[in-house]
């Protein structure tokens, strides 16, 4: 198993817990739009994330971030510093 | 005549209106569909009350009813002080209504020289730089404080003023879970070491009236070599020996960098300030937008402050009261089964917590016809997406109206099914 598909299913699992509506988590599945979550959940998501992979990410970089595959992406990028 | 004068003209006299598809207003659709919905459920606005006279600090008349005011930050009750309001008359007819200017050009008048002395000898500090309001003191403090590459560490529960002078400025921002010592410390920890760090904390946060634990959370800082700075706008007046916060009653006046305070509050008018001993705060004057581009505060303004400030130095009566009447309140509140935001009267906020928005509402206005006035917050303003009827005590309340407030609580909360 690649890397990347193992940050991806770690972070579907963190998702999870917050997946009230049971939408289906792809790369494309957006935080706003497709899980519908609130500025509080996303806070409480981001900070659950952030202590899996023992990483900060910064209210600047989490602006940049819309779906799945891009925070994938960006625990990627962070875990390799 | 002109160059410009003899250019043909080409000036479309008639534009094209812009179109639905463009209009900029569209976004607050929402929010005018949601307002609609309260109001067409035959409620009061609870965003549009109205204070048609204010005749002490716990009094007013909203819609010709005699109000009791248990809503509006007026801890220390100095904004009938015969000494406040006698500095602010003298300050109106020896300097004018306003100061037409900026701190840093011609808006520095005897009076902000004054309110800075008095800010420096109430907090025991070597500098004071007044702000217009307490907003912009956070606004201006944060973003002028840490720049690019540096970091900026604050709660997830900070005031808009906080978040809002964290995007302001051109930081990276990282917060942590509410209260949390521990997440706070594994945050800084994942830092690089060598980067500017602030910590941002409050003293008391407003929506529940909790308590930070300062003393743990700023060791922690330090520990990490992080500045700190303290936002202690819900607790000047009354807490620690000399009333400077809960950074004071805590015991860590020696590692906290930064006060962030307000006239708005316990002061009783309006302004916001920053405190420090740090040798090369004046430094700030020149730098900080929020202090430069703007006009200062009317001479009446800061008259009233410092006259105000000067008699807090030594409320001890009125400290006593405050807390013997956020005492009286939580116990009545509590032992009626209202749920409250704190499990002790930690703060002079009392929040009460309801269901849902439609029995917040219920009981806000059922509480406003039986002649009280309290707060309405509500998401995103609150935490946990919860509704609250948020009390603010005062110290000129008197026993026998905190009683009746109670008697309120009780009628309405049946009433609604609250309790």
């Amino acid at each position: 198993m690649s890397d990347r598909q193992s940050i991806f299913d770690a972070v579907k699992a963190q998702i999870e817990p917050f997946n009230k509506k049971g939408v289906p988590i792809t790369d494309a599945t957006t935080f706003q739009g497709d899980l519908e979550w609130d500025s509080l959940t996303v806070m409480d998501f981001v900070a659950s994330i952030e202590d899996e992979f023992d990483i900060i990410i910064t209210m600047n970089m989490q602006a940049e971030i819309e779906n799945v595959g891009q925070l994938v992406d960006a625990v990627a990028k962070l875990r390799d510093n | 005549m002109t160059e410009t004068g003899l250019q043909p003209e080409t000036l479309d006299l008639d534009p094209a209106p812009v179109g639905p598809e463009r209009d900029l207003m569209n976004k607050f659709d929402g929010l005018i569909g949601e307002r609609q919905a309260l109001l067409d459920s035959g409620v009061i606005d609870p965003f549009a009350i109205v204070m048609q006279q204010v005749t002490s600090p716990t009094e007013a008349v909203i819609d010709g009813r005699d109000t009791i005011l248990l809503g509006t930050y007026n801890y220390m009750g100095m904004t009938f002080d015969p000494d406040v309001i006698a500095a602010g008359h003298a300050a109106l007819d020896d300097f004018g209504s306003g100061t037409n200017g900026s701190r840093m050009l011609n808006g520095t008048f005897r009076d902000h020289m004054e309110v800075e002395q008095a800010l420096r000898d109430f907090y025991g500090v070597t500098g004071a730089i007044v702000f217009s309001t307490g907003y912009m003191a956070n606004l201006g403090m944060i973003s002028t404080l840490v720049g690019k590459g540096e970091y900026v560490i604050l709660d997830a529960d900070s005031h808009a003023s906080i978040y809002d002078g964290c995007k302001q400025g051109v930081a990276e921002i990282v917060r942590f879970r509410h209260n949390s010592v521990e997440d706070l410390d594994k945050r800084l920890g994942r830092l690089p070491t060598e980067a500017g760090k602030l910590v941002v904390l409050e003293g008391v946060y407003s929506m529940l009236g909790d308590v930070a634990p300062l003393k743990e959370m700023v060791a922690v800082a330090k520990k990490h070599g992080a500045m700190v700075l303290s936002d202690e706008a819900h607790s000047m007046g009354f807490y620690g020996p000399n009333g400077r916060g809960v950074y004071e009653a805590q015991g860590c006046e020696g590692d906290v960098d930064f006060v962030v305070g307000t006239f708005s509050k316990s002061v009783g008018t309006v302004g916001g300030f920053c405190v420090s001993n740090h040798p090369k705060f004046e430094a700030i004057r020149l730098a900080c937008r929020a202090y430069i581009f703007t006009a200062s505060l009317p001479p009446s303004v800061v008259a009233t402050a410092a006259a105000s400030i000067r008699k807090l130095m030594t409320a001890d009566a009125k400290r006593a009261q405050l807390w013997k009447n956020a005492a009286h309140l939580h116990g009545g509140l509590k032992s009626l089964g209202f749920r409250l935001g704190t499990e002790q009267p930690d703060s002079a906020i009392v929040a009460v917590i309801l269901d849902d928005q439609e029995q917040a509402v219920r009981m806000w206005q059922g509480l406003l016809v039986s002649g009280l006035y309290v707060n309405m917050a509500r998401p995103p303003a609150t935490p946990a997406g919860t509704f609250l009827l948020r009390c603010s005590l005062c110290a000129e309340h008197s026993d026998a109206q905190i009683a009746r407030v109670i008697g309120m609580f009780e009628a309405v909360g049946k009433a609604v099914g609250a309790i």
